[in-house]
């Protein structure tokens, strides 16, 4: 009776909350009133049923978090864990995963492997980010800036000096990775709040400085006729170019992963998550701050770059629009839902997010929507993410036993 | 040098930072109590617009006029924005207190671009034209042509609400409640201080500051849509990092710099670069006093 109550009340609260903006809707030049009754019903009805998942699933957090501490702080894998850590299983799926992906292009049209080539660059975007956030626990919100750097640099150098594809693509990486640096040196003594403020202008003021400066960026109207990339000098027709770049960005991901993944257990890598565990703790033990955080900004960014690169060769064509700030939240929020820090979930988020409003056109107008319902209600239910990241560490108790057996 | 321009400019930068400081005291506030950086206030405040908008709409096509509508406009905005401000709060942050840092803030972040598609969704992706609240002062004939009426309005609507906000503040009850929460959530708890209850109050303030914010801007600028709110939370949150966040009056000289340094670089330079002026002005701000200009640098304690 009780969670009745507040279920209806609830219910007409939001009933209440979205009256002016569901229901109303004035047409100043008709001159009438439009009353959208159908609405609140919808909300009334929507909003009783969700008070009660809302209830449960919040008392079931609750709960998770009470028995997780009981069993002696030790953690029990999930199936998901599972998955990816058993090598028994994960070299099957792994497997599976690279022979669909080679069969891919030759089973779906241009069409699709075109939109594939976007996820895969967004699947690069999202490692890349992974670096800096997940990682390193610097939190960036114009990391686009950086796709756009590598982007727009690539167009220069290929439109005024014909520099071709391969050539610039580590250059593009590079030049992501000083910009990266650039913005890092400022920002080295700023609380973790404040990134968020002036990474969120270091991509507003790239995004202008693309739109205005026409001299060099060709302002709004973009720069075009951008070539494609090249497989020593073979002439390839447009179809031909879309497979070839299809496997190229194959490649890349499985590059990405190879060199992320070893990141991951490198020195820097242990370096970049202790900063984000304890920044003091993590400075006493002689960590270099400035370094290992300007070397999270060089990385993330560099990814950034290079992905920037075969985007503006994939389309042949960039304007400023691809680069504003809604990019950099959909990349932050493949992070998010991947679950941070961890690599498989981040490129099985950065692909169910750009091919589901692909394939559900009616669901694309809501996909902004959905992101950020999903991205609130992630940090609440899964902070960890769809899968969690599982820190590699020595097993004491096992160790113990291996040590008593032997004796 | 030409006195009439800058004089003008002067009074479009005080007028357009008199508006970030009326956002930029909701960041801050928010701030000062629960260290979450409001995302989504910037969308509180295109909310308020938008409900101003469809009141007036609504009034007038059922025949009120003058006043009546402004007055009933900007009460129902601020009612609505304040109840949104007080569901984000409890939805969005509230079930997030004691998680990680960056938790809150992507949530945020979530809420904010959830509010932009809804109003989007529920309303429309056009710019839809903002009727002139605000009517034409006789006095002001005479120096319309530098500082117009709607202008005059924000300047003592915005004083007002200040000098209110400070009032609340250093002399009522809960603004004790709100100080003592500040300085330290669980010992304010232990005297007695709700302090699920002074969050809840803070948001309601943040909220209605922006609302007003939004009907002024609204009928200033003339035309709205759900994306305003983004920007002008942007440079409101600039503005309160500039001034020092969770510093109230730091908040307030943020904004007039944030607002006096874009109306210069829009009308001396290039009206294009003024956004890289207000966060080339930030950063370079940042790089001298990390913790903004009245900004009390905090010692980390282990």
């Amino acid at each position: 009776m009780q969670s009745f109550k507040k279920s209806v009340f609830v219910a007409l609260w939001f009933m209440f909350l979205t009256f002016p903006l569901l229901v109303v809707r004035v047409n100043t030049l008709k001159g009438e009133v439009e009353w959208r009754w159908m609405n609140m019903l919808w909300v009334g009805i929507v909003f009783f049923i969700l008070s009660y998942v809302w209830r449960a699933a919040l008392e079931r957090k609750g709960q998770k978090k009470a028995n997780n501490l009981d069993e002696d702080g030790e953690e029990i894998l999930g199936f998901r864990q599972r998955l990816f850590q058993d090598p028994v299983i994960y070299r099957k799926v792994i497997a599976a995963v690279l022979i669909a992906a080679v069969i891919f292009p030759f089973v779906f049209s241009s069409y699709q492997i075109n939109i594939m080539v976007l996820a895969l660059i967004f699947v690069v975007l999202g490692l890349g980010l992974n670096i800096t956030v997940g990682l390193a626990g610097l939190l960036d919100l114009g990391y686009v800036a950086f796709f756009g750097i590598g982007a727009y640099s690539y167009a220069l150098l290929n439109t005024l000096y014909g520099w071709n594809f391969w050539f610039c693509l580590p250059i593009g990486g590079l030049v992501g990775a000083l910009f990266g640096v650039l913005l890092g040196f400022p920002i080295l003594r700023l609380r973790g709040d404040y990134l968020a403020i002036v990474t969120l202008g270091f991509g507003s003021i790239a995004k202008i400085v693309f739109e205005n400066w026409d001299g060099l960026f060709k302002g709004a109207s973009g720069i075009a006729n951008i070539e494609r990339p090249g497989f020593f000098g073979l002439e390839m027709s447009l179809e031909q170019s879309t497979i070839y770049t299809y496997f190229l960005m194959v490649l890349m991901v499985i590059f990405t992963v190879f060199v992320v993944n070893r990141l991951k257990d490198s020195r820097i890598g242990r370096a970049w998550m202790a900063l984000r565990e304890d920044e003091i703790a993590c400075v006493a033990m002689g960590i270099d701050m400035a370094r290992t955080k300007l070397s999270a900004y060089a990385f993330g960014a560099f990814w950034a770059g290079l992905a920037g690169v075969i985007f503006s060769a994939r389309n042949t064509y960039i304007n400023p629009n691809s680069f504003t700030f809604m990019e950099s939240a959909i990349v932050l929020s493949i992070v998010v839902l991947g679950g941070m820090g961890s690599i498989i979930g981040v490129i099985i988020a950065a692909l169910a997010l750009i091919l589901m409003p692909e394939y559900l056109r009616a669901f694309a107008d809501y996909r902004m929507l959905a992101f950020g319902g999903i991205m609130v209600l992630m940090m609440i239910f899964r902070p960890q993410g769809l899968i969690s990241d599982v820190r590699r560490k020595y097993d004491l108790s096992a160790l113990q036993k291996k040590k008593e057996a032997k004796t | 040098m030409d006195w009439a321009y800058f004089v003008e400019l002067l009074c479009s930068g005080l007028v357009r930072g008199s508006i970030y400081a009326l956002i930029a005291l909701g960041y801050t506030m928010v701030y000062g109590i629960i260290q979450l950086i409001n995302f989504a206030h910037g969308e509180i405040y295109m909310i308020g617009a938008f409900v101003a908008l469809i009141v007036s709409g609504a009034l007038t096509i059922y025949g009120f006029s003058g006043v009546s509508i402004l007055v009933l406009a900007a009460l129902i905005a601020a009612v609505y924005a304040a109840a949104y401000g007080i569901t984000l709060e409890r939805i969005a942050y509230r079930p997030l207190r004691g998680a990680p840092r960056l938790s809150p803030l992507i949530s945020a972040i979530g809420a904010s671009l959830f509010l932009q598609n809804y109003v989007l969704l529920a309303q429309t992706p056009d710019f839809l034209p903002f009727p002139a609240l605000i009517p034409d002062f006789e006095f002001m004939e005479p120096i319309a042509h530098i500082v117009g009426s709607p202008e005059l309005v924000i300047l003592v609507v915005t004083t007002l609400t200040m000098i209110g906000l400070t009032v609340l503040i250093k002399h009522t009850k809960i603004g004790k409640a709100m100080r003592a929460t500040q300085q330290d959530m669980i010992m304010a708890r232990l005297t007695g201080v709700n302090v699920d209850r002074v969050i809840s109050v803070t948001f309601v303030i943040g909220s209605v500051l922006a609302a007003i914010g939004g009907v002024l801007v609204g009928s200033y600028i003339g035309q709205i849509n759900f994306y305003i709110g983004f920007m002008v939370g942007v440079k409101a949150f600039t503005a309160a990092v500039l001034g020092g966040i969770g510093n109230i009056p730091g908040a307030v000289i943020g904004a007039l710099v944030l607002g006096l340094t874009e109306a210069f670089a829009a009308g001396y330079v290039s009206s294009a670069y003024e956004d890289v002026f207000a966060f080339g002005l930030l950063v370079l701000i940042l790089i001298v006093r990390p913790a903004g200009i009245l900004g009390k640098a905090v010692k980390q304690k282990v």
